[in-house]
């Protein structure tokens, strides 16, 4: 059990979880758009993450959280 | 008191070290290069730091380091070396830091002599720096003026928390005089809690910055900046009078000049005019109120100066134009002698006994 | 679940004002991190640059110092020299470190002030638009150079690292990167490394981190990356170029 949460306000839709996730299980939101016009990202299947932190590493700004 | 004989620089860097300084960043350009060289020597001995940095521009901004931790900070330099700090000085001001400059003045423009002159008067209270800002500017005449108005200088930069800078020149520089060391005369320490520190968990963090990019927070500071200046204005003016109660012309000269011009004075009485000298020692607070008071009976002003005019400038905004200012100077690094200044004091009072 | 990643206390809770994709964001929560675990916030200060991240004094939790373009080695000898106990770090990019600051970053070396240099390595100028920086690239097209840097008329890039690395005051001079999770540990552990060396008083350490300008290079986040991987690290190779503890005492 683990999951990465992503801040919707501090994302700036810049992809780099997208790109450094092992699971591909991130994806820039199609339909949510935030305050300051990004897409932010989501997480699409939690039952894969394994809190690897990939995500939160690459993240420019601290934007996303990780539990396990 | 036991007096001691003292080198103008020296005296100036033992009455800062007097003053509490503890932290001395230079470079060696003549006619001020005695003053860190007395640095690298005593700060060791003391536990104080003297740094030798590779340019004015360092030194000036390790001044802006030091000062922004809380310390008493000082640099010197010559009319050369004081242009390469414009930026910091500009920087230390608009973060509202203390700060001690000391200009030894030589010839210039540009790479210039290296012989007393009195032609960074502009400078020093018109263009330190960019933007909308003011030193207090000392102006000394003696070496025991160079120690005492340190010590002035190093309180009024805590005080009103701003640069402030001692405008020396290579004469004073250079001389011999006997002075007094006034015994560790406790200067007035202000608790700085505005100062990047390090916030031991205890408050929140200290920011020392001069970029305020929202032009109405910038305008608001500047202004309450000026208040302060306005409150600077009306209280640390400073000037010395030398036979000026009766006196038909009025010399105005700071520095060597004033030197030159309190003989000068002398001599003319002697010859029956009735002359005067006041000598400036803040330039920035410009002494107004001392001209104010003599414009009712005083006929003329000479302004004597080491330039090709500067402070004359102020001398007639002072005046307004209720009495002629007539100015003279030499420049290059030449020092006028009484003799010329008498001439100039003649020509003016013509037929005036 | 407990938390395993969270945002640094040396971070103010605030959002950072850089460009989506900029690696400035990376960088500040090493250093946060690394003041976090060494224990230091109470007694660091920090010296932010004129750049990108000029206003990085709204983003770190410790008292912090604005200094003029390229001074920040001078300022923070001042802050190190008034209190030496206090750990002091610089933050500078390309244009305040290399080009008007190269004399204050070369002589805090050759003094080997004790104080940690982190350098944000871009290779452009972010902050006033895309010009050449002394680090941009031969052929690269910047604002200045539109039809590419020609190294006969604009000269040659300068390599920070190999030039500090040959003073005996630098301590440590390391090339790291933040392009991928390995690299971004890495870089990590070199800005821990820098900070430690300055608590242990051996000297001066810089820690130059190749980064990503996606607004100025034109790309995209992930293009950004493999154009910092395709150009920068062959000119820029990343390693260590001096460590005091490799120099043995007898090659003194």
């Amino acid at each position: 059990m683990a999951r990465a949460i992503v801040n919707e306000t501090l994302c700036k839709g810049c992809g780099m979880c997208v790109i450094a996730c092992p699971k591909k299980i991130l994806v820039l939101s199609q339909s949510k758009i935030n305050s300051k016009g990004y897409h932010p990202a989501e997480l699409v299947d939690q039952s894969k993450c394994t809190g690897c932190a990939a995500c939160a590493i690459m993240c420019p700004d601290v934007a996303i959280t990780v539990e396990r | 008191m036991a007096k001691v004989l003292m080198k103008g620089n020296e005296a100036l860097a033992e009455a800062a070290i007097m003053s509490g300084c503890r932290h001395f960043f230079g470079y060696p350009i003549t006619p001020q290069t005695e003053l860190a060289a007395y640095m690298s020597k005593k700060m060791p001995k003391i536990g104080g730091v003297y740094l030798q940095a590779e340019s004015e521009i360092a030194a000036i901004n390790m001044v802006l380091g030091a000062s922004a931790a809380g310390k008493r900070a000082m640099t010197s330099s010559s009319s050369p070396g004081i242009s390469l700090k414009s930026e910091g000085i500009s920087y230390i001001a608009g973060s509202d830091l203390p700060a001690v400059i000391v200009n030894v003045q030589r010839g210039g423009p540009g790479l210039g002599g290296i012989q007393p002159s009195q032609a960074d008067y502009w400078q020093a209270t018109r263009a330190t720096g960019h933007g909308d800002f003011h030193l207090l500017v000392y102006a000394p005449s003696t070496v025991q003026e160079m120690m005492d108005l340190v010590t002035l200088a190093f309180d009024n930069a805590d005080k009103y928390r701003m640069p402030v800078m001692i405008l020396s020149d290579g004469m004073l520089g250079q001389m011999m005089e006997p002075v007094e060391i006034k015994q560790a005369v406790e200067s007035v320490q202000v608790e700085k809690t505005w100062a990047a520190c390090g916030h031991g968990d205890k408050r929140s963090h200290n920011v020392v910055n001069s970029l305020y990019l929202t032009p109405q927070s910038l305008e608001a500071l500047v202004k309450e900046r000026f208040k302060k200046y306005e409150t600077i204005k009306q209280e640390e003016q400073k000037a010395d009078e030398y036979m000026t109660e009766d006196a038909d012309i009025i010399i105005v000269a700071y520095g060597a000049s004033s030197r030159i011009s309190r003989t000068a004075v002398n001599m003319a009485r002697k010859e029956g005019i009735k002359a005067g000298l006041i000598r400036p020692v803040t330039l920035w607070p410009y002494p107004d109120m001392y001209i104010e008071k003599h414009i009712p009976h005083t006929k003329a002003f000479l302004c004597v100066e080491m330039s090709m005019g500067q402070m004359v400038d102020d001398v007639r905004l002072s005046v307004n134009g209720r009495r002629p200012v007539a100015f003279y100077g030499r420049t290059g690094g030449i020092i006028p002698s009484p003799e010329e200044v008498l001439t100039e004091i003649r020509k003016i009072t013509g037929g005036m006994k | 679940m407990a938390i395993v990643f969270q945002k640094p206390k040396a971070l103010l809770d605030v959002p950072f004002t850089y460009c989506p994709g900029c690696t400035h964001g990376i960088i500040h929560r090493l250093v946060a991190e690394t003041i976090d675990e060494l224990g230091i916030e109470g007694h660091t200060v920090g010296v932010a640059p004129v750049g990108c991240a000029v206003m990085n004094y709204n983003f770190f939790a410790c008292d912090m110092v604005q200094a003029p373009h390229g001074r920040a080695p001078a300022v923070a000898t001042g802050l190190k020299r008034a209190i030496p106990t206090n750990i002091v770090f610089t933050y500078q990019g390309d244009g305040d470190l290399a080009a008007i600051g190269t004399a204050e970053t070369v002589h805090a070396a050759a003094r080997g002030e004790n104080i940690t240099i982190i350098f944000v390595n871009n290779a452009i100028y972010g902050m006033t638009g895309g010009q050449m920086a002394p680090t941009s690239l031969p052929n690269q097209v910047t604002q200045t150079t539109p039809y590419g840097r020609d190294t006969s008329y604009s000269g040659y890039p300068i390599r920070v690292c190999e030039m500090l690395a040959t003073l005996d005051g630098t301590a440590l001079a390391q090339r790291v990167t933040v392009d991928n999770v390995k690299n971004v540990l890495n870089a990590k552990k070199a800005i821990k490394k820098a900070f430690t060396y300055q608590i242990e008083k051996k000297g001066f350490s810089i820690v130059e981190v190749l980064s990503t300008c996606p607004t100025n290079w034109g790309l995209d986040a992930q293009e950004s990356l493999q154009w910092l991987r395709d150009n920068m690290i062959p000119y820029y190779p990343l390693g260590v170029y001096k460590d005091i503890v490799d120099v043995k005492e007898d090659s003194k």
